[in-house]
């Protein structure tokens, strides 16, 4: 106990100041968690059933999925006043801002189509059809290729963001929930929660380069289920939430081995670094609080009470 | 605004990847069954009841096939009182391999026996009769609605759960009733409770007018117990005890807390995707029976993704393979039994306005697969075909 004090305290005094925004989808309301003092400092009140939530790249603007309005929210961070909303199409789950930080790719649970957002004229510039219930969302840092993953369809989307068309689609295992493109974007990464894997493709053509599966002890595979994942300073590694298991792995990205397993709260979601990734902050559904691990011990070192089925997470720097 | 957005840009976008594009032929038969008279007309049987499902199923299906070249079509034949339902299963037979029934138990085996059916992929979407998983089972027959068993050996789970022990039942005159509360002392047993005492409903009064008059009554020679257990598959008196005992204690089974393969009341999981997916098609609720024909559907067009084959050789063998999982917004994959083609599923412990558990309960364990502390076990079919 003492030595978790002291630990906890050194990494409170090298980490800058920065904040977790959580939105909690039963309670319409975004937590916002300061990553000094590791507490909930605001709670906002958004539209409902808040789902994804991102920054704009100068942190002056946050993108908020109202799922049950039908919208996304764009609300001034400092005052935490909606600004106004985009059109978003039916029931937007997750999205993913292009590198222009113009173009939002929002993905219509309910509708089989992903719509692209100009958040600045707010209007709907392309709507393009996948497969049932996309979720996944990614860009490709170079800004030339979005993802969308489609849930029931199970498949990876690859869209080319100057055409708004797909030009290919490839199979994954059941359910996919997530996407991310790491290594400058020469691997796209997509978790299957019912397939129980992690796949890697290989962008340039689209095939598969690995697969990983899980096995946490003393829990049926299938309920090892992945769902979010994040990357550690570097790419090295990837942090990823094994839902209704309670636990996340960290997954080695060169040899895309599973190196541990660290128990979090219920039904793990999404999650986001601060801004040195020494901590990890991890969405926990069911519940209802969010976990903080120590990225170079890998342990679990608080837990942190918020609002009802908190889903996603996203960094603000707030400046030291 | 919301109906500007889709209506715009909403046709523009139908790419198709594959030059040649192979058809799979799905048909679907509805052989009617007669309703029984029930004292309350609450709540209409919807009459396109699991067709719905299938519908969506289809949907789904198409979705996903115009990424992969493949196409599918549902070929639907309904059999009223008094026609043939053989004609009409050969029908579609002769067009495709694959049949989704919605029959009475002896329909279905009728069917699955013919000359027509052999080598064919039969989903029973309608009948959870235990001895067509058990020694009337057939090869060429799967099941995807959840077996009585199932059901019950779920709620048998609650009651140790909860150590309600000291049980009572109330049993219907309706075959489906007996064979209900057949199951049900079958799971008692299974999970080491007993009945301490059974009656059964043979009144024919209006319910809705004196209810309150004669349940008291009829359930005051019950003495004390914990909880009073309904076998009214054809909801007929059930819904007229609850609030009426002479005792205040919880009613399950047919009424009050159920174990059903799906409900509206089901969000979790991406159920409400589901949910409201099929809401928005058919202008009503989901119900167990269009789950089970959705989850046939979809088991058809998740082993034509995987394979790109459509012959049924190839499709039978990848559903009963290691490979196969399907993701039916239950929590787990689903996959089916290889001793007797039963769909392995959770089932919703849930009231008419909320899910109270889902089973496998936590605690019940199993050497394989938790899932199959549900219905007949391996050890326990008397099912032969699949060997």
């Amino acid at each position: 106990m003492i030595r978790l004090t002291a630990m906890f305290s050194l990494l409170a005094s090298t980490a800058m100041a920065g904040e977790i925004w959580v939105t909690n989808e039963k309670d319409d309301t975004i937590s916002v968690i300061s990553t000094e003092t590791l507490e909930v400092v605001r709670t906002y009140e958004t539209g409902e059933r808040p789902r994804g939530i991102l920054f704009n790249s100068d942190y002056s603007r946050v993108y908020i999925c109202a799922s049950d309005s039908n919208a996304v929210q764009v609300m001034d961070p400092n005052s935490g006043e909606i600004l106004h909303e985009l059109p978003s199409g039916d029931d937007p789950e997750q999205f993913v801002l292009h590198p222009d930080d113009r173009h939002l790719y929002i993905a219509n649970e309910d509708d089989a189509i992903t719509t692209v957002v100009d958040v600045e004229t707010r209007k709907v510039v392309a709507q393009i059809d996948v497969g049932v219930e996309p979720e996944g969302m990614a860009v490709s840092p170079d800004g030339k290729i979005a993802i969308t993953t489609s849930e029931t369809t199970n498949m990876a989307h690859w869209i080319d963001t100057e055409t708004q068309e797909l030009f290919a689609n490839t199979l994954v295992d059941s359910r996919p929930r997530h996407a991310e493109f790491i290594k400058d974007g020469a691997e796209m990464w997509v978790s299957s929660e019912i397939g129980g894997t992690l796949t890697v493709f290989d962008t340039a053509t689209q095939t598969e380069k690995a697969k990983m599966s899980f096995e946490v002890q003393g829990v049926h595979p299938d309920r090892v289920q992945p769902v979010g994942f994040e990357f550690t300073a570097g790419d090295t590694h990837a942090f990823v939430a094994l839902g209704p298991s309670n636990h996340v792995a960290v997954v080695n990205a060169e040899t895309y081995e599973v190196e541990d397993y660290i128990l979090v709260g219920r039904r793990v979601w999404h999650m986001d670094f601060n801004e040195d990734r020494s901590m990890l902050f991890t969405t926990n559904g069911v519940s209802g609080d969010v976990t903080v691990i120590d990225v170079e011990k890998r342990e679990a070192i608080k837990s942190i009470k918020v609002g009802r089925f908190p889903w996603g997470a996203a960094f603000r720097p707030t400046g030291s | 605004m919301k109906h500007l957005v889709s209506g715009a840009l909403f046709g523009c976008a139908l790419t198709t990847f594959a030059s040649a594009e192979t058809t799979l032929t799905i048909g679907y038969l509805r052989v009617e069954q007669p309703a029984p008279p029930t004292l309350s007309n609450l709540d209409p049987i919807p009459e396109d009841n699991g067709l719905a499902g299938a519908q969506t199923g289809l949907a789904d299906n198409l979705t996903t096939g115009k990424f992969l070249g493949q196409n599918y079509e549902l070929t639907v034949a309904e059999v009223f009182e008094g026609d043939d339902p053989l004609a009409a299963a050969r029908d579609l037979l002769s067009a495709s391999p694959y049949l989704v029934i919605d029959a009475a138990p002896k329909d279905i085996t009728a069917i699955a026996d013919m000359a027509e059916a052999e080598g064919a992929v039969l989903f029973n979407t309608s009948a959870g009769d235990l001895s067509l998983r058990d020694a009337e089972c057939r090869g060429n027959l799967l099941h995807t609605i959840a077996s009585d068993a199932m059901r019950t050996d779920a709620l048998a789970q609650v009651l140790v759960k909860k150590r309600w022990d000291d049980l009572v039942m109330i049993t219907g005159t309706h075959a489906a009733d007996t064979s209900y509360a057949e199951a049900m002392r079958r799971s008692l047993t299974k999970f080491g409770l007993s009945l301490e005492a059974e009656k059964e409903w043979a009144f024919d009064a209006d319910m809705r007018r004196n209810a309150s008059q004669e349940v008291p009554l009829f359930t005051q020679d019950f003495g004390d117990y914990d909880t009073l257990i309904i076998a009214d598959e054809v909801h007929d008196f059930g819904r007229y005890v609850l609030y009426n005992t002479w005792q205040a204690r919880p009613v399950v089974g047919s009424e009050g807390l159920t174990a059903v393969g799906w409900s509206p009341v089901i969000e979790q999981w991406g159920a409400a995707q589901l949910q409201s997916r099929f809401e928005e098609e058919h202008a009503r609720e989901m119900t167990a029976q269009d789950y089970a024909a959705w989850a046939a559907v979809r088991t058809l067009g998740e082993a034509m993704t995987r394979t790109n084959a459509t012959d049924p050789e190839t499709l039978r063998s990848y559903i009963m393979s290691d490979q196969f999982e399907l993701a039916g917004f239950k929590g787990r994959p689903l996959t089916y039994r290889d001793w007797n083609g039963q769909l392995r599923q959770p089932i919703a412990i849930a009231h008419p306005r909320a899910l109270v558990a889902q089973a496998p309960l936590e605690g019940f364990l199993h050497q394989t697969n938790e899932l199959d502390s549900l219905g007949l076990d391996r050890p326990e079919s008397k099912c032969e075909a699949f060997q």
